[in-house]
């Protein structure tokens, strides 16, 4: 089936099957490799993507019904030469170690502040509840969406 | 991790969904949200060769006042449940609900109707519709029904509706003052509950479902009418469990559902007392 | 001048690319060796214990996209034995028979991905079922054999080492008190977020292969076995990795095969497991049972100590199986001080998933053995369980101190970490709240758990490898022998270049992992990367400026002894003239043409093996236990822990935080579990309950530094402490909740219906 999606404010069309998971359909048909397979029970988080400016979880969308929507991946947040705030965050509070989890954490902690511009710790750690992340222990993680949530005043 | 392979199409209308579903027959499964079915199909627990993507039909998500009932659009999301004013006025402990269900990115996705429809007994919301005397309003090829939440849910992930019935609309009788609780027990926040309790009341009025204490969302009646009968809710509590039929599985025995069903039920009517 | 950068919170040279475009992860390499690369889909076993009666692959065949279908016969493959048992020998695909749920039975080789889960599911096996063992303590006795060539399933004992045996209840004659426990210190699945994957590629003779691993040369010496082929045949190239925490060392039948597998069928081939399969497949970690006994006297001096280890190996004789009798009967003696200590440990295999590393790697089950033992000694002598341990601890030493089981540490002082961390907690007033919130019969209790743990990192220490080459344009590539996969080597060995040589850091590039460029290397496990790999770099970049020095003396037409590194600036300058000066840039330029460096401007070397290192802590953990459902929430977790001279206080953390989220999990969430048949019944992350932000809080980390003799950067390792501490700690504060109920011991992960059974039983006990 056709499909035209925009991703990071491309307008990218394809031929896909169905089956295909919008997962897929960025990192295999888009080649953009920074939104990650961390599960298969969308347990994980690691290929959370922005879907019309809002976090999902892109294992659990078929790329079919994202025909005509925007999608914002982890390329689409910042350069290396532009940091999003958020991504600044997560370099100034070592919010990443061995960084699968880390693009999927970000797209979830931005639509985070987007709805609760100045949360808790608790709200803070309770939005992520549905991002993994088996290195840092999640401390430097809350302590970055907090850090930004801080400079976004 | 891939489902197995299946036909798409997408219905622009009820009308046009239900014409499907009924070309297709046992072949074919809705799909609005995505997120009761298609972890199962990643799984090849479901391999449905045909999928109707119902999640784009138009004027399916509302949520409105209509008399005495809110009016919920099926594909009305959990996201839009929580943030709802008008759920916040009429319906606070359905708005409630809606936060506890999966994580956030799942409640940007995934429907009040498709929830119901799915009917698994370890769902939030239809033990909170069911608590608050809901009605299901379905969609066939000879019109609509409406389906009283009692009579719905007839066993795990089976309900009153037809292969060929399209869920529509959720009515909820406003609980307009009500006080309410919502208890949730769980390994971890993402998890499903290991037992969930639903409630609230207003004067003699009450209601108190519970989650993944049996096949289908329970109906705790009597713990209600011990309520409704002037019982404390200590007292209340102790019919927890009565029409209820919980399992075992890697979470819980049979045993301590009970007991937790008792715990969490005598908490919700002590925070609906205030 | 500026201080040196060494100790400094130096924000990591790696994150912008990881928080940008992301890492290259093995499944997102793109190469032209790997174009047309065909996909690998393994076909795994159902039943936990059967003879392979046949394999139909009629229907696989016949499907869209696939190119082979194989099993075991088809390939030009031998038995693999193991490595630390050689009697037990298994086909790389299962051969004849299976004896796991999850084990390789066959392959399908597809062009596209999602056909090759489509050929897979039209596989047929047909099984003989046989006997199912799964508890490993019935597996001890049962006749019921994994490997019917070996007589038995205990596949190790430590007395067979010549290690002494544990003798009978005479032990412990001159005790006036002794307890006795038997704790299970669970099966736990690594999860780390990045499964398994790898790929292959055949190129002009030689095997290229991308593979998820912490040492890329130890993978390499078992994929060329596999492959039949010299080392030498081999190129091992490690991308970034998504974790690996002890389970992605070596290689996998899955992994050692892809090179068989190319070559048959004449293409690349790439393989990436599911979450599902990880689950099953992927090295489990710890799965051991514990029986202890502890006696001395009733004023706290615990005086003989006996330890019984049951190590659960899974179905093959993999890293666990040395686990038990190499790392945790060495450290049983963990931080006290006891005369008489006894240990004896036996592996055993089970129709489960084969067991390996995993985070600390024996030590936790040593120390949390240790800890409960010395909680169940403090409960029955009615002493303070943070007093009790005082009482005991080994006397601070800075000098190697020998246990009474034969283990040597280095330094340490155990003391001052309980104190910091005692302290640090205020501990008195979260006593003062235990006993008000007792009185008050509040239904949310608080529970008090204090660990006081030291463990063995950089063990072997065989030493490592580093080179520095200066490039003319007066960057540098460090290349290394560790492995990183999140530990941040890039900007830690940078740390240590630039403070050896003055380069600066954005100036300096890593080579890791890839065995045509560092073919001499240790990996990184064991928390050794620092006090050998960082060692050996700064060991290295040192050398590497002395022989700048000597050249710039050439050049400046001075004597070397005149020469300064001026590493502000990175330039080198003759005493008394710094305006004439030559950078590394130049340096690099001129040694092309230098005859004492017929290689340009580089040095390597090996730092040499040696002693390993000892770092040490004491946690305290607070929980609260609502005692109507059970749930125990962790609170507060306080941890002080001493890993030696610091190098990045940052990173440093990072380490002690994740280490904490993984113990206070198998604390309190995470577990394997399989049903009688050997079906996993956790094999998803929806029903692992791995843990997530919302079950932990922010952790207190209290900075302590001895530094050890050990190595010239006075490191020890921190990548395991956390684990190693926390687990214990948190695991005591749940029955310290429940304490005064008259619980005295709750098995890991501590669940709500285990609490609430523990309480139910210490009730019906009083009443009885």
């Amino acid at each position: 089936m056709k499909i035209t999606v925009t991703v990071n404010g491309e307008a990218r069309s394809a031929d896909v099957e169905p089956r295909t998971l919008l997962v897929n359909f960025v990192r295999d048909e888009l080649g953009l490799h920074g939104t990650n397979i961390g599960c298969d029970t969308s347990s994980c988080g690691a290929c959370t993507l922005h879907l019309n400016g809002e976090a999902v979880k892109s294992c659990t969308v078929l790329a079919v019904q994202a025909d005509g929507a925007q999608v914002t991946t982890i390329e689409g947040l910042g350069s290396e030469d532009a940091l999003h705030p958020m991504q600044q965050a997560f370099v100034d509070c070592h919010g990443l170690q061995c960084g699968f989890c880390t693009p999927g954490m970000v797209m979830a902690a931005t639509s985070l502040l987007d709805e609760i511009p100045n949360p808790t710790e608790d709200q803070v750690r309770s939005g992520l509840k549905g991002n993994l992340c088996r290195c840092t222990g999640y401390h430097n993680i809350v302590a970055a969406v907090l850090n930004c949530a801080g400079s976004n005043k | 991790m891939i489902p197995a392979a299946f036909d798409y199409y997408r219905a622009e209308s009820a009308e046009e969904a239900i014409a499907l579903v009924g070309q297709y027959g046992d072949e074919a499964k809705f799909l609005a949200g995505g997120h009761s079915l298609l972890p199962l199909m990643k799984l090849r627990l479901a391999q449905p060769g045909v999928l109707i993507d119902v999640g784009r039909i138009p004027d399916l998500a509302y949520i409105r006042e209509d008399g005495e009932h809110i009016a919920i659009g099926a594909l009305t999301r959990h996201r839009d449940l929580e943030t709802s004013d008008v759920l916040a006025e009429h319906l606070p402990l359905l708005a409630h609900t809606a936060l506890y269900v999966g994580d956030s990115q799942v409640r940007h996705r995934g429907t009040i109707g498709g929830s119901i429809a799915h009917s698994d007994p370890a769902s939030d919301l239809p033990a909170t519709t069911l608590a608050l005397g809901a009605s299901y309003v379905v969609q066939g090829p000879n019109g609509r029904r409406e389906i009283g939440a009692t009579d719905f849910f007839h066993g795990f992930l089976e309900t009153a509706m037809e292969p060929d019935e399209l869920l529509v609309e959720i009515r909820v009788p406003s609980r307009r003052g009500a006080t309410w609780s919502f208890q949730k027990m769980r390994r971890r926040a993402q998890d499903w509950a290991i037992v969930g309790v639903s409630a609230w009341q207003n004067g003699t009025d009450n209601g108190v479902a519970l989650v993944n204490m049996g096949s289908t969302p329970i109906l705790a009646s009597s713990v209600s009418s011990a309520l409704a009968g002037g019982a404390s809710p200590a007292e209340a509590a102790e019919f927890a469990a009565a029409e209820a039929d919980p399992q075992g599985d890697l979470n819980a025995s049979p045993e301590f559902r009970v007991h937790l069903a008792k715990v969490l039920v005598r908490r919700a009517l002590e925070e609906c007392a205030g | 001048m500026a201080g040196s950068i060494l100790g400094n919170r130096v924000p990591r040279l790696e994150d912008p690319k990881f928080l940008t475009t992301g890492g290259v992860y093995v499944d997102d390499v793109v190469d032209p060796a790997l174009d047309g690369a065909l996909h690998v889909t393994y076909v795994r076993s159902t039943v936990a214990h059967g003879r392979i009666l046949s394999v139909d692959t009629e229907a696989a065949l016949e499907m869209p996209g696939v190119v082979a279908v194989y099993v075991n016969a088809d390939l030009d493959i031998q038995p693999q034995a193991s490595a630390f048992n050689p009697t037990l020998t298994r086909g790389l695909l299962a051969d004849g028979k299976v004896r796991y749920v999850g084990e390789a039975v066959a392959v399908v080789l597809t062009e596209r991905h999602d056909q090759g889960e489509d050929a897979a599911e039209a596989v047929i096996v047909d099984y003989d079922m046989l006997e199912v063992v799964v508890d490993p303590e019935e597996a001890v006795t049962s006749t019921t054999l994994l490997y019917e060539n070996t007589g038995s399933n205990v596949c190790f004992d430590s007395t067979a080492l010549g290690m002494p045996d544990v003798t009978g209840d005479e032990f412990f004659a001159d005790c006036e008190v002794v307890v006795h426990g038997r704790f299970v210190n669970q099966r736990v699945a690594p999860c780390p977020m990045e499964v398994r994957g790898s790929a292959a590629a055949w190129v002009d003779g030689r095997l290229h292969q991308w593979i998820s691993t912490q040492h890329a040369q130890g993978s390499r010496k078992v994929v060329a076995a596999a492959n039949g082929i010299d080392e030498d045949k081999v190129r091992m190239i490690t991308p970034d990795v998504g974790g690996g925490f002890g389970a992605k060392i070596g290689a996998y039948p899955e992994e050692a095969l892809l090179g068989v597998l190319a070559k048959k069928v004449g293409r690349p081939v790439t393989w990436r497991e599911t979450r599902s399969e990880s689950m099953m497949a992927l090295g489990h970690g710890r799965a051991q049972y514990q029986y202890i006994s502890m006696g001395g006297s009733r004023d706290g001096k615990v005086t003989h100590y006996r330890l019984r280890v049951l190590q659960d190996c899974g179905a093959f004789g993999d890293m666990a199986m040395i686990l038990a009798p190499f790392m945790t009967r060495p450290m049983s003696s963990a931080v006290y001080d006891i005369p008489n200590i006894e240990c004896r440990t036996t592996s055993v295999l089970t129709n489960t998933t084969p067991v390996v590393a995993y985070r600390g790697a024996g030590r936790p089950e040593a120390t949390a053995a240790a800890e409960r033992a010395m909680d169940l000694f403090a409960a029955e002598i009615g002493m303070d369980p943070a007093e009790v341990r005082r009482k005991n601890l080994i006397a601070k030493f800075d000098q190697p101190h020998t246990t009474s089981i034969g283990q040597m540490y280095d330094v340490g002082d155990f003391e001052a970490a309980l104190d910091k961390v005692l302290e640090a907690a205020d501990y008195r007033a979260l006593r003062s709240e235990q006993a008000a919130r007792r009185a008050s019969n509040d239904p949310v209790q608080i529970g008090i758990g204090v660990s006081v743990y030291v463990e063995i990192t950089g063990a072997p220490n065989s030493g490592e490898f580093a080179k520095v080459t200066v490039n003319d344009d007066g960057t540098a590539t460090v290349y290394t022998g560790t492995s990183p996969h999140g530990q941040g080597h890039w900007t830690s060995w940078a740390m240590l270049t630039n403070d050896q040589t003055g380069i600066p850091m954005d100036k300096i590039s890593l080579v890791f992992g890839d065995t045509d460029l560092v073919p001499d290397g240790g990996g990184t496990m064991g928390s050794r990367s620092l006090q050998q790999g960082g060692a050996a770099v700064h060991m290295v970049a040192g050398e590497l400026a002395d022989r700048a020095k000597q050249l710039a003396a050439r050049l400046l037409e001075a004597d070397e002894a005149d020469i300064v590194l001026d590493k502000d600036s990175g330039s080198f300058h003759v005493a008394g003239t710094p305006s004439v000066s030559k950078s590394w840039a130049d340096l690099a330029t001129a040694a092309k043409h230098d005859a004492d460096l017929p290689d340009g401007l580089t040095h390597q070397n090996r730092i040499e093996g040696g002693m390993s290192t000892f770092p040490f802590g004491a946690h305290v953990a607070v929980v609260h236990v609502d005692t109507e459902t059970g749930q125990a929430t962790l609170v507060r977790h306080i941890a002080c822990d001493d890993a030696g001279k610091v190098l990045n206080p940052m990173i440093l953390e990072g380490q002690i935080h994740g280490g904490i989220g993984q113990g206070a999990a198998q604390a309190l969430l995470e577990e394997v579990r399989f049903d009688n048949y050997g079906n996993p019944i956790t094999s998803n992350l929806a029903d692992y309950s791995m843990i997530s932000a919302a079950e932990l809080p922010s952790f207190e980390v209290i900075h302590m530094e001895t530094p050890t003799f050990v190595n010239p950067l006075g490191a020890k390792g921190i990548g395991e402490s956390g684990t190693i501490g926390s687990t214990p700690a948190v695991q005591s504060a749940v029955v310290d909740a429940v304490s005064h109920l008259g619980v005295r011991h709750i098995d890991m992960p501590c669940t709500p219906e285990r609490i609430w059974n523990a309480i139910n039983d210490a009730a019906n006990k009083e009443l009885s």
